[in-house]
């Protein structure tokens, strides 16, 4: 069970953001772009400087080391990155019902990342932000390049994921059908500025 | 029995090689290779340079003061910290881009001379600038270029791979995980040089400073004994110069956070 609380946090392009996203729960954010959403995701991950202050439950982010912290909060970007050459060595615990529920077998684990879609990468960078098994998932437009069939595979592994663990998602997406499915309370940025949406 | 046999060169006798390189600055005029100009500055700076050097060792092998070795030796490292610093495409800002080869050049070249002053040469005085000067230079130009190559390799992937190190800090990884890989390419690309030339030595080059001792009239042997020596002393020199210098900078990129700071590193 994991409650995600951000207090007051302070950065350039980024006003003083507060979010509270409850266990288990799913909280979208959309904005226009340039709008500061990727700013404040990884300010909230602790991978840019920043003000104020993030709880992971009753814990303040400062008690975390920077590392421990983004074990518990994983920031998954927009363009997936990976750096060895098969699948398999980017995690040590893959969980293989994560990669069915994505469409894949298990050989996908020995492919080599050079021949996966720009699609196919995406979808398995959540299963590997999964793997790490997080409190936590701050999600830069998971869908971004997917068709349908493989964004609704996305959209259902996470809830079961955060129904199973616990855990709870911040979910940036450009797609207002797509944010009332996935998500509970939304919030929407413009100029670094964070309000809650009030119609949803 | 070295004496009656050094050959001195006369001016004529260099005059001769410079028209050579004069010839070549023709070549390339005429086929328009526009490196002329700059091969013939790039010689009149070496003939400059060196003439120059050797009125300052001739000063200073006369009056052998250890103040006067100390400055040339502080000098010498000064120049080539700021030439680790000019190699780089994106070197630390601040005092960190100067700073860090310069303390790492400091902390092997410098250790190791007088290491093997101490222990091997053991000339008397221990500072003796005829063989304090030259062994420093030997190493100070060695690991300069391992170093430069070194942390130019470390700095310039860090902002090709800045994307990648920081997927890796997203999943929690440590930042000596996050450029672990990168680190260790550096660290070999520094170390590639003198490995080289410790494996061809005597094969395919003959290494100048032996092929220099062999024309000032040196026996072979002795002269290949020195040129070992000298070859382990830089290969010494150049890893452990390397590592300190690709430690610190790769720490420098990171802060308590363990955040990558593209910041510290200029565009």
């Amino acid at each position: 069970m994991s409650r995600l609380r951000v207090e007051k946090l302070y950065r350039s392009g980024v006003q003083h953001a507060s979010l509270d996203i409850d266990h288990a729960a799913c909280v979208a954010l959309h904005g226009p772009s340039g709008s500061g959403k990727t700013l404040l995701l990884r300010a909230i991950a602790d991978l840019d400087e920043a003000d104020g202050e993030v709880w992971l439950d009753d814990r303040p982010r400062s008690v975390f080391s920077g590392p421990d912290w983004r074990r518990h909060v994983v920031y998954v970007a927009a363009d997936s990155q990976w750096w060895h050459e098969t699948v398999r060595e980017h995690a040590v615990d893959w969980r293989l019902d994560d990669l069915s529920a994505l469409g894949f077998a298990a050989e996908v684990l020995d492919w080599e990342v050079q021949r996966l879609s720009s699609g196919e990468r995406q979808r398995l960078s959540i299963a590997r932000a999964l793997a790490h098994a997080p409190s936590a998932l701050l999600l830069d437009e998971p869908t971004a390049n997917l068709d349908a069939t493989n964004t609704t595979r996305v959209e259902r592994l996470l809830v079961d994921w955060r129904a199973a663990s616990g855990g709870c998602v911040l979910w940036v997406s450009h797609d207002p059908a797509q944010r009332t499915r996935v998500a509970s309370v939304q919030y929407r940025v413009r100029d670094g500025v964070v309000e809650r949406d009030h119609a949803t | 029995m070295q004496p009656e046999t050094l050959i001195s060169l006369t001016p004529f006798d260099l005059a001769l090689a410079a028209g050579l390189v004069l010839a070549v600055a023709a070549l390339s005029w005429r086929l328009r290779l526009d490196i002329g100009r700059r091969m013939l500055i790039a010689s009149l700076r070496s003939t400059l340079q060196l003439l120059l050097l050797g009125l300052v060792l001739k000063t200073l092998f006369h009056s052998s003061h250890p103040g006067l070795v100390a400055a040339l030796a502080t000098l010498m490292l000064g120049v080539a910290g700021y030439e680790v610093m000019a190699r780089q495409k994106h070197p630390l800002r601040g005092f960190w881009g100067f700073g860090t080869g310069t303390v790492s050049m400091f902390l092997s070249s410098f250790s190791i001379t007088l290491l093997a002053l101490l222990t091997v040469l053991q000339p008397t005085p221990w500072y003796t600038p005829q063989y304090a000067i030259p062994l420093l230079g030997m190493l100070l130009g060695n690991t300069m270029t391992g170093i430069a190559v070194a942390l130019d390799n470390l700095t310039r992937q860090t902002v090709d791979k800045r994307q990648q190190i920081e997927a890796r800090l997203a999943l929690g990884q440590t930042a000596a995980d996050a450029i672990g890989d990168i680190r260790r390419d550096a660290l070999r690309a520094g170390l590639i040089p003198i490995v080289n030339s410790m494996a061809t030595a005597g094969i395919v080059s003959l290494p100048g400073m032996m092929t220099g001792q062999i024309l000032a009239g040196s026996p072979p042997m002795e002269a290949a004994k020195y040129q070992l020596l000298i070859l382990f002393l830089i290969a010494a020199g150049t890893g452990f110069g390397s590592v300190v210098a690709v430690m610190v900078a790769s720490h420098r990129l990171f802060d308590v956070r363990a955040r990558l700071r593209r910041d510290r590193l200029r565009n």
